[in-house]
């Protein structure tokens, strides 16, 4: 059962787990799915600095901070205690695009360690995959009302015709940056 | 002494019969994080694969929950299941605006840097890729950044 556990799960028991959370959440207290709230609720927790936008009652909307909080507790639950021993399999095609890319590491783990790496913090690697990036995932989910949970799970699944707006814009971005971005980027940081 | 306690013994215990204890959301929270990781959502490489249009999991994923998530909301109003604490269900809808267009390609553009939208950069942390923290606060401050000029940002 445990070596069961450990292999990467298929995408149609991912998949299947992570639908029924919209309606576990919905039963269990009437709340939408959602989790790039929480870094509103932070904000708002912690600098609101009399912006409007961050000035309403954070406290009511405690249980979405337990629920990220719960996904960190998680994260160490399923990386490092049913951490699947083998390396992954990474679809070869991306794979050589990447090594071509300049990226070397794809065994160690889900993140290529010479990108995701305490070392690269104050260097060009650090400032493009962890600044630029984080930045653009917090401003990108806000200003659009919502990420992969909230509009593209929770939103599609209630049938919203402006989250299929948001979630085919979220993937037109990810391809724009992908094949046009990426590799300039990624050349530029000297990887 | 005796007559504060049976006085206080007359007052009705505060209930809160609308409110889940948030520690429920929590453990829902740990087990997304589970999946999660286990189904290597959380990893660069996964959404690489699927930017690169070279694998199917990433869209078998998504697609799955959110045909399973449909499913869920369909039978939860036809059949007008309420919440455990007894009250209907109500899902807010989504407001149309161009945030959603312009904030979305934003959004994506670090999706593809990152490899990892909100939810898996708390899994990324908690799965031991401690640098993601910082990720994370930049995340924070971009979405701290909108707030202070989105007056000033068409909507």
């Amino acid at each position: 059962m445990l070596n069961f556990i450990s292999q990467p799960w298929p995408w149609y028991v991912a998949g299947t787990l992570i639908g029924l959370i919209v309606p576990t959440l919905l039963i269990l207290g009437n709340k939408a799915f959602g989790i790039s709230s929480s870094l509103r609720h932070i904000c708002a927790a912690c600098m609101p600095a009399k912006i409007p936008f961050f000035s309403y009652d954070w406290r009511k909307e405690t249980w979405n901070l337990w629920f990220v909080g719960g996904i960190i507790v998680g994260g160490f639950i399923g990386g490092l205690l049913l951490k699947n021993p083998a390396a992954m399999t990474i679809a070869p095609d991306t794979l050589n695009s990447l090594k071509a890319l300049g990226v070397h590491d794809f065994t160690s783990g889900l993140l290529p360690t010479d990108i995701f790496n305490w070392e690269n913090l104050f260097t060009a690697k650090g400032l493009v995959f962890f600044i630029l990036g984080g930045f653009l995932v917090g401003f990108g989910t806000r200003y659009a009302g919502g990420c992969t949970s909230g509009h593209a799970i929770m939103g599609l699944s209630n049938l919203q015709w402006p989250s299929l707006v948001a979630t085919l814009s979220f993937m037109v971005g990810g391809f724009a940056m992908t094949h046009l971005g990426l590799p300039f980027l990624m050349r530029w940081v000297g990887l | 002494m005796v007559s504060i306690v049976t006085v206080e013994e007359k007052i009705p215990p505060v209930a809160t019969p609308t409110k889940a204890a948030n520690w429920k959301f929590g453990l829902v929270g740990v087990f997304f994080g589970i999946v999660f990781v286990k189904a290597e959502v959380i990893s660069w490489f996964r959404i690489q694969e699927m930017f690169r249009l070279d694998s199917f999991h990433m869209y078998g994923v998504i697609g799955t929950a959110v045909l399973i998530g449909m499913i869920s909301v369909l039978l939860i109003k036809r059949l007008n299941i309420k919440t455990m604490q007894g009250d209907p269900i109500t899902i807010a809808p989504k407001q149309f605006n161009k945030g959603q267009i312009y904030g979305g390609l934003l959004f994506g553009f670090g999706w593809a840097i990152t490899g990892a939208c909100p939810g898996p950069l708390f899994a990324q942390i908690g799965a031991g890729y401690s640098v993601v923290i910082v990720s994370l606060l930049s995340a924070i401050a971009g979405t701290w950044v909108y707030g202070a000029i989105r007056k000033y940002l068409p909507h």
